[in-house]
């Protein structure tokens, strides 16, 4: 009964866990013109199509441009913050990490009007900075927890065996610090690159003409056009994603720091 | 002073408000082995951080062969420290780990490697080059560590607590190795350690500190024979120590009388410095241990309990039983108040 009572539950995750995953690969594979499922007939045009279609590939390259360049900011500045908050006795330093996780914590949607009616609105900022502003801030508080998480074993004496043996501050925190906190500084980069590449509530408000990250634009594609090609470019963004987190943990242990 | 090679003058060390330690003065001689020995909280590791650089004094001076270098940085004081936790790099190799500092000074590349075997041999550790910290023992570790100190030819070289991580056989060897390393190099050494057994095997002069101030500074010959003061006393093993009054010494629960009127306001007896079996007084056993070569016996006595060495060849009194006992002036060590 016990056994039997594990294995369903098992076997229910599961299914909602990889079911909805198959469901979108059978439906870009569908012959007919219209997204169905079950799929009618088997084709892989849908697949092929999205390659061609022109806003696909510009906010591809957004979404990209901005998870890389997001997250390396973001670790630009988490990296540091990081540091300072298990390195110094700060004063505060709870509500610092407090404020530092909000934005995961606070609802996209409310970030994103936020950022909109507080920041893009009244600076006059170009959309693609807006983009680039809120996705550094959305994957911040990865950068810092990661990061941390990683620093928790290196013990503060051994940069003063650094620095005794004639390293400066700054040397002993590349030369000894950066190392062995790499592992650590990679997972976070990936995590903030996926986060911030399917990132959508927030996208959705600050994203403006002609300037949309994919899953956005492909929101707007299906309000037009029902074909199966979005369900094709789903399944090849999960691969995506699937790839990345694989290759992680096969060369880090990715799952070690997150 | 002028033989002084490491000099702190009217030294003060504190944390924010609270005083660690207040107006220091010590030298230390060239080629020296010196401990600084005290409970946690005496100072004594805040003293070694500041010969070190790692904190910097509020008032004094600290003198390095003739240099002052109260405000040189850490990194140009060239002085060694061995931590108490290794502190190596984790990410390095045993010999990348000894090569860093060589490699800071962007030596040529076959002088670091020859300096870094060499640095490895006189800790023996040649054939680890290729181990990370992860892959050795702690022994092993701390050997690492000391050669990485080594090998940058530090002025002075710091210890702190070199021999409490270790257990009781590698710890006796580590002890016998720094002695060796010590003659080979005449290097000036200081080390900070808790442990009085330490101290005494090790140093050339121990530096007794209580509260941030030097409570007494001797060889361990001087400290151990003759204690200047309770805290002294106590540290290096006298267990009996009594105040005087007249010709009595006193306690919160009685007083015993001595043979004759003593100089000291207070005595103090080491455990095998007590006469047990005759004597003037009574108590009664209140604990008895076997320690090989004498037996140890814990005597509930008017002063309340007294510890006392007695000789083997001394029949055993069992626990509970009366036992007679002296405190002899002529082996009283006698204490300033």
């Amino acid at each position: 009964m016990r056994h039997l009572a594990t294995w369903s539950i098992l076997g229910l995750t599961l299914t909602f866990l990889i079911g909805p995953f198959l469901i979108i690969i059978l439906a870009g594979a569908s012959a007919t013109d219209y997204l169905a499922f079950p799929p009618e007939g088997l084709t892989l045009k849908w697949y092929l199509k999205v390659f061609t279609v022109e806003s696909f590939r510009a906010s591809f390259a957004l979404s990209m441009a901005l998870a890389i360049f997001g997250t390396f900011m973001a670790l630009l500045l988490g990296v540091p913050a990081a540091y300072a908050l298990n390195r110094y006795d700060l004063p505060g330093a709870e509500t610092l990490r407090t404020i530092v996780a909000a934005p995961i914590i606070v609802p996209g949607i409310i970030v994103g009007l936020a950022l909109l009616r507080y920041m893009v609105v009244p600076t006059g900022v170009t959309v693609t900075l807006a983009l680039f502003m809120a996705h550094t801030a959305l994957v911040l508080p990865y950068a810092v927890r990661v990061v941390s998480s990683s620093m928790t074993n290196l013990r503060a004496d051994m940069e003063e065996a650094a620095v005794l043996l004639g390293c400066s501050r700054l040397q002993a925190f590349t030369k000894v610090v950066l190392p062995n906190i790499r592992g650590g500084v990679l997972a976070a980069f990936i995590l903030g690159f996926v986060t911030s590449f399917n990132q959508v509530p927030v996208s959705l408000f600050l994203s403006g003409p002609g300037v949309r990250t994919l899953p956005i634009d492909m929101l707007a594609y299906m309000e037009i056009t029902f074909d199966p090609s979005v369900a094709a470019l789903s399944a090849l963004l999960a691969f995506m994603s699937l790839a990345i987190v694989f290759t992680a943990e096969r060369l880090l242990g990715f799952s070690r720091y997150v | 002073m002028s033989d002084a090679f490491v000099q702190l003058s009217d030294l003060t060390l504190s944390y924010g408000k609270s005083v660690a330690v207040p107006n220091l003065d010590l030298s230390i001689r060239e080629g020296e082995l010196i401990a600084l020995l005290g409970p946690s909280g005496c100072g004594k590791t805040t003293t070694m951080r500041s010969i070190a650089g790692l904190l910097a004094p509020t008032g004094g001076t600290i003198t390095i062969d003739g240099r002052d270098v109260t405000r040189v940085p850490a990194n140009k004081r060239g002085i060694g420290l061995v931590f108490q936790s290794y502190a190596l790099f984790p990410h390095l190799t045993a010999f990348e780990n000894v090569a860093f500092g060589l490699r800071l000074q962007k030596l040529p590349e076959a002088e670091i490697k020859a300096r870094t075997e060499e640095g490895l041999a006189t800790v023996g550790l040649t054939g680890f080059e290729k181990r990370k910290p992860a892959e050795m023992s702690g022994g092993q570790q701390q050997r690492v560590a000391l050669a990485r100190s080594l090998v940058m030819r530090p002025k002075v070289l710091l210890l702190d607590e070199p021999l409490s991580n270790l257990d009781a056989r590698l710890r006796l060897e580590m002890r016998t190795e720094l002695q060796r390393v010590q003659k080979e190099t005449g290097i000036t050494m200081v080390f900070v350690t808790h442990d009085q057994a330490e101290a005494l095997a090790l140093a050339d002069r121990i530096v007794l500190m209580k509260d941030g101030k030097i409570e007494q500074l001797g060889t361990p010959s001087d400290l151990y024979a003759r204690p200047a003061t309770a805290f002294a006393a106590e540290f290096m093993g006298f267990e009996n120590i009594f105040r005087v009054e007249g010709t009595e010494v006193v306690t919160a629960k009685g007083r015993l009388p001595l043979e004759a009127r003593p100089e000291s306001p207070i005595l103090a007896w080491r455990p095998d410095a007590v006469t047990v079996g005759s004597g003037p007084h009574e108590g009664r056993v209140a604990a008895c241990s076997f320690a090989g070569a004498h037996r140890e016996y814990v005597i509930d006595s008017a002063l309340g309990p007294i510890k006392a060495d007695a000789a083997i060849a001394l029949p055993e009194v069992a626990l509970g039983e009366t036992i007679r006992f002296d405190l002899p002036l002529s082996t009283a060590r006698g204490l300033a108040a």
